[in-house]
């Protein structure tokens, strides 16, 4: 009888699969893949769109790992399926295709956010007479009644006091803005995370740990869904303009991928191959990436360090594609009217000076340092969160979090606003034209030099305002950050981290500057300030300490450097920016190897094999592999000695994810491997649609059927589901070893073996269990499989 | 209840693909409309000797913007002009008010329609429920583990009664096993603490 099995003819491959691994092993060490033609997509039915998945042999469980090098010799198969019929052309192109969407969706989306965020920052504080759906800034863009000195202020806007009692100062009018500022601030929040509890509860945090387990092979079903993209784009949106200290740009990755997701569930290729659809998913964030930052190389070299396991030079050139694609969309919608993509794009170009590095690297040890203490003091609050009565009442949480960011920050000048307009604000310089109070500085009247070369000047009073207030801002900062990274609406790390160093920047280009000016006959300055010359920029001081703290919490290295210099616009201060993040990263990691992303993935228990971690361990396989002493013996199937009853007993007892098949059990020489999901099926399908498959039918692994008396019930054949190769390593293979073959191929379990019989297994849970106990860790915390 | 479960499971579907014709629909309108409000000229002039610091905005091409076009009337004399102008700072700026109206129109209209059916799934649904079934039924959906089961036992027996096509069973069924999915992806984050913690 022919078995029903869909993909009997998929895996007949199974005996030629040494061949395919020791290509893949080249492959994936060697770094260029190869691609032998691409093949035909099948377009879906659109009714299907309503049924439910059948769960086909092919498609795994949630929250499990994919088998990597079943998905790499499914994808081959389908090559060689599509190269006979030659449609590759139409396959070919399905790749830039789905690019193409990808990166045409997240631009809108990015332009969308920003220009609702812009809008909605501002309503906490006044309404546009004119036109309602303007924020301040561009409902004062025509107007011709504003003064030198009040710059923001023009007759169409105005402040909630003044609209509501016609006064716009005064002590009455101050408590009405800050009531209102704190009612809006908690409405916000309160629809961002109803929305998010009622219709997508995975649309909550930051994205990238979820989306960096989900690249290396794991499966959270859902995750990157059409509900959860919709909400996430519109909690996003609710939750940065309420004035909590967390930022877009996580989130907006994770808006990416799921677009990316989204546009792969067109073409079969991709829909049906978890391997290849998390190429679809690197490039993706890429483009995420490239949109928060207006920076598409910097968002390629992100998704190539931070996020992807597996990243092979064809993602390389889509990824760019779709970023640059993102970028372009991003930029035709123009959402802040100059043609730039982000917030605070600078461009000046004054010279930086070899001593300037003193200064340069202490901030960057001042975002190693605060890098590591965030890390710390964020992950016993998530913690406390997850294992406490804290976790009960989220919502509770999210609006004591928005109340107490609310209440402090409206005060200062600085808080008030949002975080992209201080970073903006902190990152450019002062010219003679600026009226803010941060450049108060005592002009010369009559100086008549050009903007980049105003020599250095004195500071005034308002300077010295500006100094406190930003400190006093940074400490808030700090403290508040802590709090609300993490909390059930989307909330992104970086504008909070970049707003830290860009203060703390800040203050010491300040106090540098003063420090030349007033002690200019000191070795030090003499040697580079000439009274009268511009020495020193605070605004580039600013941008260093931005990219030191960022650095410093996420242990980016290039990608955060290039992200930097794709914002400043000159090849300038790469040096500068290179100091303080190699600083930021060296001190930060003598605290503690992991970043924020991997710290939390630790904290979640996600089964996420590092790739930078190295193992210097000298155990065995031996020691790892289970069963160990006093344990009970492998459940092992024989190939040709149990029967349906006995197989669905050992599926029902134990909750192993797949089952050595041995020649017998006493000679325990080892046939292949069989998975628990497609052993499942395969019986489940048996009963129902083969005649004479009953509890006595023995199950046979072998090609020919076993010598059966003829009383005995028809036998199943299950040859088709066995892997006949599995990975094996015998019992003295070093661990180091075998971390490595776990990570290179990216395997979910491994065989151990002893003078050819069976002896173990060692599954990618007992790995990390291993690892985390080696590094003292808790063992017990690795809670999937 | 048949349009709302229509909503449930087309609309983000719908949106994305509205989105998507959107943009486009935006870029073909700000390339021929671009009204005169869209661009200005913003020259900052500093105080020089007794003249006070004053802002001059215009709507003039990027080869006018320059500080002799746009500072009108010049507030002072002929040979003060050019040293006047020399610390002016002119930008040229654009901005498309027509995205900007349509982008945050379309946003409050999308977040609108999903409080709506927020307050729909959270509020009136159970007191439908409740009416339409009694006390009895409410006992007994308690042992469940959704509480949208009895409904779903409403939707077959006022289907029963009727011809549906196979498009709407099908439409119900995908509604209810979305929030199926909902549920239990709110028990993991929220109740579990097992992902997103």
């Amino acid at each position: 009888p022919h078995s029903s099995l869909t993909n009997c003819r998929n895996n007949h491959n199974a005996d030629r699969s040494a061949l395919y691994i020791f290509v893949l092993v080249w492959c994936v060490t060697a770094g260029p893949s190869v691609t032998p033609g691409e093949e035909v997509n099948g377009w879906g039915n659109p009714m299907d769109l309503f049924d439910e998945p059948f769960p086909d042999v092919s498609t795994y469980e949630d929250f499990h790992t994919i088998d990597w090098l079943r998905e790499k010799s499914r994808d081959t198969d389908r090559h060689r399926k599509v190269r006979s019929r030659r449609v590759t052309l139409l396959d070919a192109w399905s790749g830039w295709v789905v690019m193409l969407l990808i990166g045409l969706l997240s631009g809108t989306l990015a332009g969308v956010i920003d220009l609702a965020v812009d809008w909605m920052t501002d309503l906490k504080e006044g309404v546009c007479l004119s036109a309602l759906w303007y924020s301040h800034e561009q409902c004062c863009w025509t107007s011709n009644e504003t003064t030198f000195d009040d710059r923001d202020k023009c007759p169409q806007w105005q402040t909630w006091s003044e609209l509501m009692t016609g006064h716009a100062e005064g002590a009455g009018a101050y408590v009405l803005n800050y009531f209102l500022y704190v009612l809006w601030a908690l409405f916000f929040a309160f629809l961002a995370v109803s929305l998010v509890r009622v219709f997508a509860p995975y649309a909550c945090g930051s994205g990238i740990p979820e989306i960096k387990t989900i690249l290396s092979g794991f499966i959270i079903r859902g995750y990157l869904g059409k509900w959860t993209l919709l909400i996430k784009t519109v909690t996003l949106v609710l939750a940065v303009s309420s004035g909590l200290s967390l930022g877009k740009e996580g989130p907006l990755v994770h808006v990416a991928c799921c677009c990316g997701n989204l546009f792969s569930s067109l073409f079969s290729k991709y829909s049906k191959n978890e391997g290849k659809r998390r190429e679809v998913l690197s490039a993706a964030a890429a483009a995420g990436v490239s949109v928060a930052f207006g920076a598409p190389i910097g968002g390629v070299l992100f998704s190539l360090e931070e996020v992807s396991y597996y990243f092979p030079l064809k993602t390389l050139w889509r990824s760019f594609f779709a970023a640059l694609v993102a970028a372009f969309t991003l930029r035709s919608i123009n959402p802040f009217g100059n043609n730039r993509l982000v917030l605070f794009y600078v461009e000046y170009h004054t010279p930086w000076y070899m001593a300037e590095l003193v200064p340069f690297i202490l901030l960057g040890v001042f975002g190693g340092v605060w890098g590591a203490l965030f890390i710390r003091a964020n992950i016993a609050w998530c913690r406390r969160r997850k294992t406490t009565r804290l976790g009960r009442y989220p919502v509770l949480e999210v609006i004591a979090v928005t109340a107490i960011t609310a209440v402090v920050a409206f005060p200062n000048p600085y808080t008030r606003r949002s975080t992209s307009q201080l970073i903006s604000e902190l990152f450019n310089d002062c010219g003679p034209l600026d009226s803010s109070r941060l450049c108060d500085y005592v002009n010369d009247p009559n100086m008549t030099r050009p903007v980049d070369d105003i020599p250095d000047r004195p500071a005034g009073p308002g300077v010295y305002t500006a100094i406190w207030q930003l400190a006093l801002a940074l400490i808030f900062k700090i403290v508040v950050t802590i709090f609300t990274f993490g909390i059930k609406v989307p909330s992104g790390l970086f504008i909070p981290s970049m707003a830290v160093g860009a203060i703390a920047g800040r203050i010491m280009g300040i106090a540098v500057e003063q420090m030349a000016y007033h002690h200019h006959d000191w070795i030090i300055f003499k040697k580079w300030c000439r009274p009268g010359a511009d020495c020193v920029t605070p605004g580039l001081y600013a941008m260093v300490g931005a990219a030191a703290c960022l650095g410093g919490v996420t242990r980016m290295t290039v990608s955060l450097v290039v992200i930097m210099f794709e914002l400043t616009g000159g090849l300038e201060y790469i040096v500068p920016l290179m100091a303080a993040a190699v600083t930021s990263k060296w001190v930060g990691d003598a605290f503690g190897r992991e970043g924020i992303y991997e710290a939390h993935i630790q904290l979640n228990g996600y089964p996420f094999l590092d790739t930078k971690d190295e193992f210097t361990h000298r155990t065995l396989a031996a020691d790892v592999m289970h069963p160990r002493r006093g344990e009970p013996p492998l459940a092992v199937l024989t190939q040709d000695g149990t029967t349906v009853e006995d197989v669905e007993e050992l599926i029902k007892e134990t909750d192993y994810n797949g089952f050595p098949v041995v020649v017998s059990r006493k000679s325990e020489r080892l046939i292949g491997f069989v998975q628990r999901r497609d052993l499942t099926l395969a019986i489940k399908n048996a009963r129902q649609k083969q005649e004479g498959v009953v509890s006595n039918s023995v199950v046979y692994f072998t090609e020919e059927m076993p010598l059966l008396p003829p009383s005995c019930p028809q036998p199943l054949k299950l040859r088709c589901i066995l892997n006949l190769s599995p990975f094996t390593v015998t019992d003295h293979t070093p661990m180091e070893t075998v971390v490595d073959i776990f990570r290179k191929l990216g395997l979910r379990q491994c065989l151990v073996t002893r003078s050819g019989r069976l002896l173990g297994i060692i599954t990618k849970k007992d790995v990390l269990r291993h690892m985390a106990q080696m590094m003292n860790q808790d063992p017990d915390s690795i809670m999937f499989n | 209840e048949i349009t709302m479960s229509l909503i449930g499971m087309k609309v983000p579907m719908q949106l994305c693909l509205l989105l998507c014709s959107l943009r486009f629909i935006l870029s073909a309108e700000k390339s021929d409309a671009k009204s005169s409000r869209d661009i200005r000229c913003k020259c900052i002039c500093p105080p020089y000797k007794d003249v006070q610091g004053m802002i001059y905005n215009q709507n003039v091409s990027l080869k006018d913007c320059n500080c002799l076009h746009v500072v009108d009337p010049m507030p002072v004399e002929g040979k003060d002009v050019e040293a006047y102008c020399l610390r002016c700072e002119c930008t040229y700026e654009e901005r498309s008010s027509g995205t900007i109206k349509v982008t945050i129109i379309i946003y409050l209209f999308i977040l609108g329609l999903l409080l709506l059916y927020m307050f729909y799934l959270t509020m009136l649904e159970p007191v439908l429920k409740r009416r339409l079934f009694g006390h009895s039924q409410l006992i007994q959906s308690e042992d469940d583990v959704g509480d949208q089961q009895p409904f779903a036992n409403a939707h077959n027996v006022l289907s029963r009664s009727r011809s549906q096509s196979n498009m709407l069973n099908k439409v119900e069924h995908a509604q209810q096993r979305w929030r199926r999915q909902v549920q239990e992806q709110r028990k993991s984050v929220f109740d579990r603490h097992v992902v997103l913690s």
